[in-house]
């Protein structure tokens, strides 16, 4: 499905994502695991046609993906969501997500002005598509609510919404579940997996909440330093010395 | 209160809102009130165009007074210095505005956040020292006179004031019109997408530099319709046309009506033009009461007025359904709609 070969991403002279070769396999959950600085997030923006790597390949479905911008990347079926998401405070949580299924439209300003048939029919279609994800991720109930009266676990999850209003194949999840509380971990860790098992997407997250990578995830690889250091099921990486020594050893004992 | 206060926001206060406007010219102690309400609905159709860009899009636009005197200058000098006659002199501004708005825009989009503002500064103080300096062109410091006033087809004469305030009146709500169906439009979601984050609304599919060249050429647009309309009212224009201040000046009506709104360019606009007609009495200290004035309003209702209404609209209307009442209400009358078409 997602196929990366040798991606380095030099910033200055500094190798933020060293030689890296992965692949995702669709319908699976990946995860990316590593100390802050590790080079994750620029990871995701490398896929996701933020940043242009330096030198490498990244293959979506056999189609050579690596240096369009992100807006044909993401229109190619890569969504993603940030660690924070910025949205529309004074708008009810419905308007923020109609845009979501834009990349699957085409009207332009000459059906604004005409109020065409085609713009009522894709603005419908965007309206069903953004009510269908908020209720996938368990929201109907505040899709007229403003976005500033919300929680942060719904914030949280309405940015999962977003994503998946683009008809993705493959999401990429940056820390989807940073700053809130177990129970919401939990929750959100189905709502990863109702995501594989109802829409048969692939998912990729970066996480640092162990106890839930380790259960969720159906490979984990682990980058320190750019590099890519491990790669495997949560049993591998667990056992690994080379992860113990690099990540896991003090961290896995103050999640847990 | 809260119904009087959701009456206001019907459609039925918009077409009162009309009638008002057009019912003005009868009700108006004198002309010249009938003359500043048509400079404020000049005024309000350029600050709806830096709604566009700055209030939808995001991007603040410091150019904007520049290319409303450019909108101004295109009908000036067309009219009185090349023989147009008024209208299409007008659809040249129009064009003009809008590819110089394409031209700048392309360049100046490239950069982001506060250095786009510092350049556009740059372009409106550009645009202001050409029209000073380049006396061939555009007669420098003289200005412009002898304008052509809009030709009525034999019907009207706008050189009079209150045909010209009907005129104007109905672009302002052509522009509203047009400004109301972008902002539900797909597009003008678009623009809002772009406006919470580069990097998000490029991860929803979103191409940054054509939405946001489209945003600011609609904006320049707007800037050179009002620009244009404000030449064939006055019909004798100056580098003072492209002063700065008449950027800021908009993007104080924009910021006190509502930014991002419909009906806050108009509202803003019109109340401070009035305001400050009204305390022209007091000449230069009229500002020591504009001035506190501005910074309460910036305290109390940092939407403006427009957005802190319809912000305390919502959550009054939140707050007398509650989310469970509401789920009730929903399963009540799905389970109503199943009984009727039993029945």
């Amino acid at each position: 499905m997602l196929k990366v070969e040798h991606v380095t991403k030099m910033f200055g002279g500094l190798a933020a994502v060293n030689d890296v070769s992965v692949e995702f396999e669709t319908g699976k959950i990946n995860a990316i695991i590593g100390p802050n600085g590790a080079g994750k997030s620029t990871f995701f923006n490398l896929i996701s046609g933020l940043h242009q790597p330096s030198s490498g390949r990244i293959l979506l479905d056999g189609v050579d993906v690596t240096n369009l911008p992100s807006d044909k990347v993401a229109r190619l079926g890569v969504g993603r969501t940030f660690q924070t998401t910025n949205l529309f405070e004074q708008a009810t949580v419905l308007d923020n997500l109609i845009v979501g299924h834009r990349l699957r439209t085409k009207s332009g300003l000459w059906d604004v002005l005409i109020n065409s048939k085609r713009l009522q029919r894709e603005e419908k279609a965007a309206r069903d598509k953004a009510m269908e994800a908020l209720e996938f991720v368990g929201l109907a109930h505040v899709a007229g609510q403003f976005i500033a009266d919300i929680t942060q676990e719904e914030r949280k999850r309405v940015a999962f919404a977003l994503a998946l209003a683009t008809d993705p194949k493959i999401v990429l999840l940056d820390e989807p579940a940073a700053g809130v509380n177990p129970e919401e971990t939990v929750g959100f860790a189905a709502l990863m997996r109702k995501m594989v098992d109802e829409k048969g997407l692939t998912v990729c997250l970066i996480e640092h909440k162990m106890d839930m990578i380790m259960s969720l995830a159906d490979k984990i690889m682990v980058l320190d330093h750019g590099e890519k250091i491990a790669e495997g099921t949560a049993e591998e990486v667990r056992n690994n010395p080379v992860v113990i020594e690099a990540y896991l050893g003090g961290d896995e004992d103050a999640a847990a | 209160m809260f119904k009087v206060a959701s009456l206001l926001m019907t459609p039925a206060a918009k077409y009162l809102m009309l009638a008002f406007a057009i019912l003005f010219p009868l009700v108006a102690a004198n002309e010249y009130q009938v003359y500043v309400m048509a400079t404020a609905f000049v005024w309000a159709i350029a600050v709806y165009g830096l709604n566009i860009i700055t209030g939808f899009c995001g991007q603040l636009n410091l150019a904007h007074g520049g290319f409303f005197a450019i909108g101004a200058y295109t009908l000036g000098l067309l009219t009185a210095d090349y023989g147009w006659s008024f209208w299409p002199a007008f659809l040249g501004a129009l064009v003009m505005t809008a590819v110089l708005g394409f031209l700048v825009g392309i360049v100046s989009l490239r950069l982001k956040e506060h250095y786009f503002a510092i350049f556009t500064l740059c372009v409106g103080f550009i645009i202001y020292l050409l029209i000073d300096k380049w006396e061939e062109l555009t007669h420098g410091a003289i200005g412009v006179r002898d304008i052509a006033a809009p030709y009525g087809f034999g019907l009207v004469d706008f050189t009079d004031t209150t045909p010209f305030y009907y005129l104007v009146l109905a672009f302002l709500v052509l522009a509203i019109w047009f400004m109301g169906r972008l902002s539900k439009s797909l597009l003008g979601r678009t623009f809002i997408a772009i406006r919470n984050g580069d990097e998000l609304a490029q991860s929803l599919g979103i191409n940054l530099m054509r939405n946001k060249v489209l945003a600011f050429v609609l904006s320049t647009t707007y800037a050179g319709l009002a620009g244009a309309l404000y030449a064939g009212m006055v019909r004798f224009i100056g580098p003072e046309e492209a002063n700065i201040n008449h950027t800021f000046d908009m993007i104080t009506y924009l910021l006190v009506g509502g930014i991002g709104t419909i009906m806050g360019p108009l509202l803003g606009t019109v109340g401070i033009v009035w305001i400050t007609q009204s305390l022209q009495f007091l000449e230069e200290y009229r500002m020591i009461i504009f001035g506190p004035l501005l910074v309460l309003l910036v305290i109390f209702f940092p939407r403006g007025i427009t957005g802190s209404f319809l912000t305390w609209m919502h959550r009054k209307s939140q707050a007398l359904a509650p989310t469970k009442k509401r789920q009730e209400k929903k399963v009540n009358t799905a389970q109503n709609r199943e009984a009727e078409s039993n029945a």
